[in-house]
């Protein structure tokens, strides 16, 4: 998320955005009030912070039940061809690209958890023997900036009924190395372009894009298409994430 | 509601038969109690007022996230704080524009608002006098939009459905592809959406600014009568 727009390289604000982004979280209230006083609305005192910022979220809440009864399993993203790939695909993270995990292949271990049957860590062999998918799809972010890339991997919905998981829950989350996490709705994860990932663009051998695995989900906004996946679960209670958590919409649908 | 908006539009029918353009005496007591606002307009400007000021602030923040120009607009005319502040404003805010905006066009095309208020040009007779004509363009606040006005309305009330629509696009450019296709793809949408907001930002100001000059529009358009104390002089400002 904070990683300098690839048009515009230089240091900006967005670069602290974590270390600031809980101070400004409280600025959210107080642009209401200036608000409140701007359309000088008589008889309506915005005067309680936690009103105007209640209301936000219970929008975002409503939003994210209108996306997921909008969102329909079977429109499929747009797919491009190898000639509209972005090169060099934009790195993006809540961290400047130094900082990106660097996992070491051979002892990296997927660990699942929740209502899943079996939960026996997989390694980066054992998610190769299971059919193999590529896609070339639009990477959104909720920036408002564009990439198009190609992905490859084991198809999510394969995956989930390899492993046992049980899809009438509500929830897959996932947890990753550089201590970010997101989750998503189920219906989204079933998605037939939904994606385990295991190539990604870039040089062979680059890890920044999210090595060794991914999950790339081309019917929804970047930040939930989460890097460096260590632990993936199924749960009925919203597992919210990193971003989601400090009041980014948490359906983020396409 | 159906049965309020037809009774509304007996009102303004009547209403109408009496307004018949700007060489009306204001001092006449019987125009003073004529509506040349109806109460359902005047309540859907206002909340449109509010809510495209919530949505241009917003946008404008969301914007600075990842600008498509060599430009960044200052955070103080900005809504939300940081992006994510600014995107939920943006998506409550698209909820009030938009429900109050479809019926504010369900209410303009059912009542006959739209016919008789911004498209239909009464009066074409007037051609007949170039000097009437000259002083109709640019008379203002006398209870009858005059041709400037019809044009800028109309204008603005499309810019704000390619808004709308473009702005849907970039929200659901997956579930509404044949919109995005319509738009030519996400990123065109995103240019088209900035541009129209120029439009409305423009409007607004163009808008805002003649309503302040001629004493009594704003008055009015709160409480559906003509202004009670008239500017000396009816004729247009300088
Ligand atoms: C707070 C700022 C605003 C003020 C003070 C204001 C004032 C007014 C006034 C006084 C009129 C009546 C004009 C007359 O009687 O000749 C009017 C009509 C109108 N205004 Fe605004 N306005 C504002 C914001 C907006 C915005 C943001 C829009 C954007 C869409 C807008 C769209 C319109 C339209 C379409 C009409 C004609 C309404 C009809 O009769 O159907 N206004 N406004």
């Amino acid at each position: 998320m904070s990683a300098g727009n690839p048009k515009n390289p230089k240091i900006s604000l967005r670069d602290f955005r974590p270390q600031i982004s809980r101070i400004e979280r409280r600025l959210f209230l107080k642009q209401g009030l200036s608000l409140g006083a701007l359309t000088m609305l008589s008889g309506c005192t915005l005067k309680d912070d936690d009103a105007v910022d209640k209301l936000l979220w219970a929008m975002s809440r409503w939003n994210d039940r209108v996306q997921a009864a909008i969102f329909d399993p079977a429109k499929l993203a747009r797919t491009y061809s190898e000639g509209d790939i972005t090169e060099p695909f934009p790195f993006n993270a809540y961290y400047e690209q130094p900082m990106a995990p660097v996992i070491y292949g051979p002892d990296y271990q997927l660990e699942l958890g929740g209502l899943i049957s079996d939960k026996r860590p997989w390694r980066i062999e054992r998610l190769r023997e299971l059919p193999q998918t590529s896609q070339i799809t639009q990477h959104i972010c909720v920036e408002g900036w564009s990439a198009i890339g190609k992905w490859g991997g084991v198809a999510f919905k394969t995956f989930l009924e390899r492993i046992g998981a049980d899809t009438t829950a509500k929830y897959v989350g996932f947890k990753c190395a550089d201590r970010y996490s997101t989750s998503i709705d189920m219906p989204s994860a079933l998605h037939p372009q939904t994606l385990l990932t295991l190539d990604f663009p870039g040089q062979p051998g680059e890890t920044k894009y999210g090595f060794p695995v991914k999950v790339r989900v081309p019917t929804k906004l970047g930040f939930k298409n989460p890097k460096y996946v260590t632990e993936i679960f199924v749960t009925n209670d919203n597992p919210g994430g990193y971003w989601e958590n400090m009041g980014y919409n948490w359906f983020s649908g396409s | 509601m159906i049965g309020a908006i037809y009774k509304r539009l007996e009102k303004d029918r009547r209403n109408q038969m009496t307004i018949k353009g700007p060489n009306l005496q204001r001092s006449d007591p019987k125009l003073s109690d004529r509506i040349i606002h109806p109460l359902f307009v005047r309540i859907t400007h206002w909340i449109n007022a509010l809510a495209v000021f919530i949505m241009i602030m917003s946008g404008l923040k969301i914007y600075n996230a990842s600008p498509i120009y060599p430009l960044q607009f200052p955070p103080d005319i900005t809504l939300g704080g940081w992006l994510a502040g600014a995107l939920a404003w943006h998506f409550a805010g698209m909820w009030l524009l938009a429900i109050n905006g479809i019926a504010y066009l369900v209410y303009g095309v059912l009542s006959g608002h739209f016919w008789r208020s911004l498209i239909r040009f009464q009066p074409m007779a007037a051609y007949r006098n170039i000097r009437l004509e000259l002083k109709r363009l640019i008379l203002h606040g006398t209870g009858e939009y005059n041709p400037v006005q019809r044009v800028l309305y109309t204008a603005v009330i499309w810019i704000v459905i390619l808004l709308v629509f473009s702005g849907l696009t970039m929200w659901k450019p997956v579930q509404f592809q044949s919109l995005a296709h319509f738009f030519g793809g996400y990123d065109q949408a995103r240019k088209i959406h900035f541009f129209a907001m120029l439009g409305l930002a423009l409007f607004t100001l163009i808008h805002v600014s003649i309503a302040m000059a001629v004493k009594g529009t704003i008055e009015s358009m709160f409480t559906g009568r003509l202004a009670q104390k008239p500017p000396k002089k009816t004729g247009a400002p300088k």
